[in-house]
């Protein structure tokens, strides 16, 4: 853009920019500037509280899971914040690094959330129902029992061991179902075996 | 035990403080509160930490920022150093105790110390973008803020760090909106051992006091609290085994105090210029009231067109 601009115009011009500045420096300028808001709106405020315990270990921290969107309205509730519950007798609101972290736990796209097979000689998994899972789990461990099961040793005493099958148990359980586990798995022979009643 | 606070409420809960309680505003003045806030603080006790690291999970998790993944730099520090996501990040530090030759694991929890004199609000030239409220929370409002990283040089404890997305200076809100209603930080709310408490600040100062006296009777014998005067105290304290020697726990500053040229530039400076400007414009409508405007004379005129080579009139 081409202008005529005299060097008494471009003066006059600067010197209305300077004096301007100079009367903000002055402090006359904030008059009506509003304060911005530096706190943020508490987050959880209106939101749904559901409380659970957490999924990792064995220590069994109590947890509040704050969620938007009503269900009772019909509306898709979504999980947006995770913090200790401080009237559970085992961690009284604390958490670990990984208890603070469950957020991302939930929303992670690896997630399991339901049973999938991967079936001989495929390479991917395949989401199946728990019906199918249970029976096919069932059907497994019973031909595998059936096949493997020693119930005499090599002198002739009773042993009653299943070693070719293993079984694996979630933490965060309640006492009841930690023993049943237990019960279960120990009654049909199997020797190696994790869950929380080992702790 | 420290008692845990009750868990916060989902009812709409008004804020205990806000713009009214401001003390300090960067380059610009509020008007003096009508009320003084308990000051606040949170006590990290160095001596119990085991560096878990729940408190940099959980500031993450609550100000809804996400740390990118980094690489292993050789130590636990993770991330190596504070950042705009990162707002606290434990420091950890191996020290031979010269007198007991016993390897001391010390972990520190690095973060804003909510100075009761904030160097970096000193610093800072774009109005409103650091406030000081009277319970002691230094914030930043990042609308005001203009990412000149000012208030890096003004903090004696190198803290704020300018993101590269908004290019806005971040720190530790100290959880001011947790605050607001009644809660403690969401590390302090998160550490297992109870390294981190929160109260009010003679609270802290008295819970402090009971674990130095416990620390004493272990053998630290120089523990002590670091609640550093340089900086009129902070709103953030230590417990420290060796309170004598701060610098041990990954370089805490032993009398941190706000960079002189901060104060000179921002003090003296500062009100030497505006007096300076302010003197001007008075000289300048003066001279105008005195010797009014600097008219050209008609012989001056005439004389300037003949240098000019223009036809005299």
């Amino acid at each position: 853009m081409n202008m005529e601009l005299s060097r008494r115009r471009f003066m006059v011009g600067a010197s209305a920019g300077l004096a301007g500045t100079t009367l903000g420096a002055l402090g006359f300028g904030e008059l009506e500037q509003a304060y911005a808001i530096a706190i943020r709106p508490f987050k959880l405020t209106n939101t749904t509280e559901t409380r659970n315990t957490c999924t990792y270990c064995a220590v069994g921290c109590g947890i509040i899971m704050y969620s938007h969107g009503d269900l009772k309205k019909g509306e898709k509730s979504e999980i947006f914040h995770i913090e200790g519950d401080a009237d559970h007798p085992t961690n009284r609101g604390t958490l670990c690094p990984k208890g603070a972290a469950l957020l991302d736990m939930v929303h992670a796209e690896t997630r399991l959330k339901y049973p999938m097979v991967r079936k001989p000689g495929s390479d991917k998994f395949e989401r199946v129902s728990w019906e199918v899972a249970l029976d096919r789990i069932a059907r497994l461990m019973k031909d595998d029992r059936d096949k493997n099961f020693i119930a005499k040793n090599s002198d002739g005493v009773t042993v009653n061991r299943w070693l070719s099958t293993g079984f694996l148990a979630a933490s965060a359980t309640t006492n009841e179902t930690a023993w049943a586990t237990y019960k279960v798995v120990r009654s049909a022979g199997m020797l190696a075996f994790d869950n929380q009643a080992r702790v | 035990m420290f008692p845990p606070l009750p868990n916060p409420t989902v009812q709409p809960t008004p804020a205990v403080f806000g713009e009214q309680d401001l003390i300090r505003r960067s380059a610009s003045s509020v008007p003096a509160p009508a009320r003084q806030l308990t000051p606040m603080a949170k006590l990290i006790d160095v001596s119990k930490c085991i560096g878990c690291k729940a408190c940099q999970a959980a500031c993450l998790e609550w100000n809804d920022l996400r740390q990118e993944v980094g690489s292993n730099v050789g130590v636990y520090d993770n991330p190596s150093d504070l950042t705009p996501d990162s707002l606290t990040v434990m420091r950890f530090t191996e020290w031979v105790n010269p007198e007991t030759q016993n390897l001391e694991w010390l972990i520190r929890k690095d973060g804003c110390m909510h100075c009761a004199d904030p160097g970096c609000l000193k610093a800072c030239p774009a109005p409103g973008a650091i406030v000081q409220y009277s319970n002691g929370i230094v914030d930043f409002v990042h609308e005001n803020c203009i990412g000149c990283g000012y208030c890096i040089k003004g903090c004696p404890f190198n803290i704020p760090r300018i993101s590269k997305v908004d290019n806005k200076a971040y720190k530790c809100t100290l959880c001011s909106d947790r605050v607001a209603v009644g809660q403690g930080p969401a590390c302090q709310k998160a550490c297992p051992t109870q390294a981190i408490v929160f109260g009010t600040k003679d609270d802290m100062k008295k819970w402090a006091d009971a674990r130095i006296t416990d620390l004493k009777s272990r053998g630290y014998k120089n523990a002590g609290l670091y609640d550093p005067p340089g900086v009129d105290g902070t709103h953030v304290m230590y417990v420290l085994q060796h309170a004598d020697q701060p610098q041990i726990y990954a370089g805490l500053p032993a009398n941190p105090r706000i960079s002189l040229i901060v104060e000179v530039w921002k003090g003296v400076t500062k009100y030497a210029g505006l007096a300076a400007m302010a003197g001007m414009a008075i000289f300048g409508a003066l001279h105008y009231l005195v010797t009014g405007p600097n008219n050209v004379s008609p012989d001056e005129e005439e004389k300037a067109k003949h240098l000019a080579g223009g036809p005299a009139s």
